[in-house]
């Protein structure tokens, strides 16, 4: 008797185990068709400030894919300078509407979080993001801490992109390091040889009660709203195309600390 | 008239062709016999301590606005007669004061109190009321009577016109007046008899307000100029509330307020507030009223205390009871909204936007940002095809950069490398051109060179929209220019 109920034990102490594994492994990769969770602080960091305009698209994108609309968009006027105003027409061709998209620019870093602590709490919005460029040391664990708690209130996704910057401890849920990665050329058409879709080298920096440091190459798919992986590169995260990254310098990603 | 500092003979003056003349002097001057109008060297050998300023037209215009503010204490309808009149339509405003006499008492004492010496005089038009306080006539018992006892100089008609009047033996407005128009007409112009009709009362010249009036003000006097800020937000808060029932009445709410503090010096504080959508909520509005205290670049200062307060509904439209929140998603864009004028009130009405498309196919000018405080605005996006990559990006610089080195394998090519930034890009994949041609319809004089513009690829995957200012054909060496970032 003794003995059946230890092996049921330890049935059960295997089968939760592997429940828990796949359930990791799904939640890793759930962000690709259903974007990053709701109700949350993210960071977004680009990798290099040449990769910011990827860190946009992939939170732009990130949006999308959770359906997580209306997006309020909140950056400095220094940003606005350094990055270049917001496109509408190519935003929409990224699939957000522009009757979706509102702008609000502030004078500096401490009325950013100010308002973005404000519109984090507006149960309107689907997604606030903050676009901060450089150092920003104002995103501090206090900051961060306060935009997950309205977050978690009012619903509204929060993603603090940033540009310049080195990864800080910060309360978000998840952390990202994006950069931009040659994207699959289009093979037909009068087009053949051009850019293609948008595509993304995207590494799980942190993940508050998971597993971290896993690294895709997506591109994203206006059309579906979803992020897909490239044919070329195989299913899942592929070796080669790791490699190929690692070997790369864009693909140098600086860890948190 | 500038009543002086005391002793000392003030005059201003002003450079009337080779000759230094006064412009204006204050009571001081005025008492030891100089006039407007005498050169500064006569006025010195009269009065040798006479202390002179330069005019300054356009710092007068500013005191008179400033002072025109501060007598919309008084009444909402103000007009300015440049260079020293103001003009109250005091008509059904004058129960705060119990009759015109005191109310023009208390104008004076105002007046006094910043070193003014104000006339003042009551008239039907505002004409009559100007001529009576600029010009003196001889006593007289009623209106009528007075402006007929004015000097002819009252018309204020051209020099040449006033002394033919006089030679004429035409003394007063009155002597005028009894004389056949069509004879003064004749003799002095149109505009002579103008003048006369104006001062008889049967002529009107229009009467521009300065601001328009509100549909719904409400105000607040006080015995005790009351000296705290907290008190001073109670009183709008209760005046907010008298103002949403007065439009709920009209099924109406209101989308600019503006609440203004009248310190009793004289000072006026405005506080603008301006919503997306008509509101009577009065905590929304208290909290926007407050986030605009809290943009002040000076915080607000009431020093010896405010004695009026009133709250302007500047604009009103409809807003039925039924409107309020009955679906979930109206209830949720009504919050958005509410986001929206918090920001607004706090960062500039400007600062949050939507964007609109534009009719013009260069791309800096084919949208706008709107302020998202306004209607919203139209759609008529271009949206892009299926399958098909973005072929826009999603940040524009505007005006767009320059880059540097770029080397093409043909001239009319797209680059294989250029320099933007202090950094080389190797090209790696590229699409184009996409020609865009200049406005050239717009502007017939100079030639707007053609734009071909590429999206390209680097080697690390950074995609960039670029474009060569100019055909070869068209230019000498024509530049290439960053002009967007794609995702």
């Amino acid at each position: 008797m003794s003995d059946s109920s230890a092996l049921i034990a330890r049935l059960r102490r295997l089968a939760a185990d592997t429940g828990a594994t796949q359930a990791a492994a799904t939640a890793g990769d759930a962000w690709l068709a259903q974007g990053l969770s709701r109700a949350h602080l993210h960071d977004i960091y680009a990798v290099e400030e040449a990769d910011g305009p990827s860190g946009a698209g992939f939170g732009i994108a990130q949006a999308l894919a959770a359906r997580a609309l209306p997006l309020l968009w909140l950056r400095t006027a220094a940003g606005e300078r350094a990055q270049g105003r917001l496109h509408a027409t190519g935003l929409i061709e990224l699939g957000l509407p522009a009757d979706s998209l509102m702008l609000g620019i502030v004078a500096d870093e401490s009325a950013l979080l100010r308002a973005a602590a404000d519109a984090a709490r507006c149960t309107g919005l689907g997604t606030v993001l903050v676009e901060s460029v450089g150092r920003a040391p104002g995103f501090d664990l206090t900051a961060t801490r306060r935009l997950m708690l309205a977050a978690e209130a009012s619903g509204v996704t929060v993603l603090s992109l940033r540009i310049g910057a080195e990864p800080t401890p910060s309360a978000a849920a998840t952390r990202w390091g994006v950069a931009a990665v040659p994207s699959t050329a289009l093979d037909q058409g009068p087009g053949e040889g051009a850019p293609g879709l948008p595509a993304f080298d995207v590494e799980c920096l942190r993940r508050r009660g998971g597993p971290a440091g896993q690294r895709w190459r997506v591109e994203w798919d206006r059309d579906a709203k979803s992020f897909r992986q490239p044919p070329l590169s195989g299913a899942g995260l592929s070796l080669a195309a790791d490699r190929a990254a690692a070997r790369h310098p864009a693909a140098f990603v600086r860890r948190a600390r | 008239m500038f009543a002086g500092r005391g002793e000392t003979p003030v005059a201003f003056v002003e450079t009337v062709g080779q000759a230094v003349r006064l412009t204006a002097t204050d009571l001081a001057a005025a008492r030891s016999g100089l006039e407007v109008g005498l050169t500064l060297a006569d006025a010195r050998a009269r009065v040798p301590e006479l202390e002179v300023f330069p005019a300054d037209p356009h710092a007068d215009m500013d005191w008179l606005e400033r002072l025109a503010d501060g007598c919309t204490r008084y009444s909402p309808t103000i007009a300015l007669m440049p260079p020293d009149a103001l003009v109250i339509d005091i008509a059904g405003c004058i129960h705060a004061f119990e009759g015109e006499r005191p109310l023009a008492a208390d104008v004076e004492a105002r007046m006094a109190r910043r070193g003014i010496l104000a006339r003042h005089a009551f008239g039907d038009t505002p004409e009559i009321a100007r001529a009576l306080a600029r010009y003196a006539g001889a006593p007289a018992p009623d209106e009528a009577r007075a402006v007929k006892r004015l000097p002819v100089a009252a018309l204020e008609l051209d020099d040449d016109a006033t002394v033919a009047l006089a030679r004429a033996g035409l003394k007063t407005v009155g002597d005028v007046m009894a004389r056949p128009l069509a004879g003064i007409a004749a003799r002095f112009g149109e505009d002579a008899v103008t003048a006369v009709r104006r001062l008889a009362g049967d002529d009107k010249a229009p009467v521009r307000a300065r601001v328009a009036v509100a549909p719904v003000a409400v105000e607040r006097r006080f015995a005790e100029p009351i000296a705290r800020t907290e008190y001073a937000l109670e009183v709008i808060e209760e005046l907010a509330a008298e103002a949403a029932a007065t439009l709920a009445e009209r099924h109406q709410g209101g989308r600019r307020w503006e609440a203004r503090l009248f310190r009793s010096d004289g000072h006026i504080q405005s506080l603008r507030i301006e919503t997306g959508q008509p509101t009577r909520d009065v905590p929304l509005l208290m909290r926007l009223f407050a986030e605009r205290i809290d943009s002040l670049a000076d915080p607000l200062d009431p020093g010896y205390g405010y004695d009026l307060i009133r709250l302007d509904v500047a604009l009103a439209e409809r807003l039925d009871a039924a409107q309020l929140r009955l679906e979930g998603g109206a209830a949720a864009q009504d919050r958005v909204a509410q986001l929206v004028d918090q920001l607004s009130t706090r960062l500039g009405r400007g600062q949050v936007r939507r964007f609109a498309p534009r009719d013009s196919h260069i791309p800096e000018q084919a949208e706008l940002m709107l302020p998202a405080a306004a209607e919203a605005p139209p759609g008529g996006w271009p949206q892009g095809q299926a399958g098909e990559p973005p072929l826009r990006p999603i940040y524009l610089f505007d005006p767009p950069q320059r880059i540097e080195s770029v080397m093409a394998e043909v001239p009319d090519g797209p680059p294989h490398r250029f320099r933007w930034r202090r950094r080389v890009h190797e090209v790696a994949r590229s699409e184009g051109p996409e020609r865009i041609a200049g406005e050239w319809w717009r502007r017939h004089d100079v030639v707007i060179p053609t734009r071909d513009y590429y999206r390209v690829e680097d080697r690390r995957g950074r995609r960039f929209w670029i474009f060569r200012h100019g055909l070869h054909g068209e230019q000498e060496h024509p530049r290439w220019y960053l002009h967007g970032l794609f995702a």
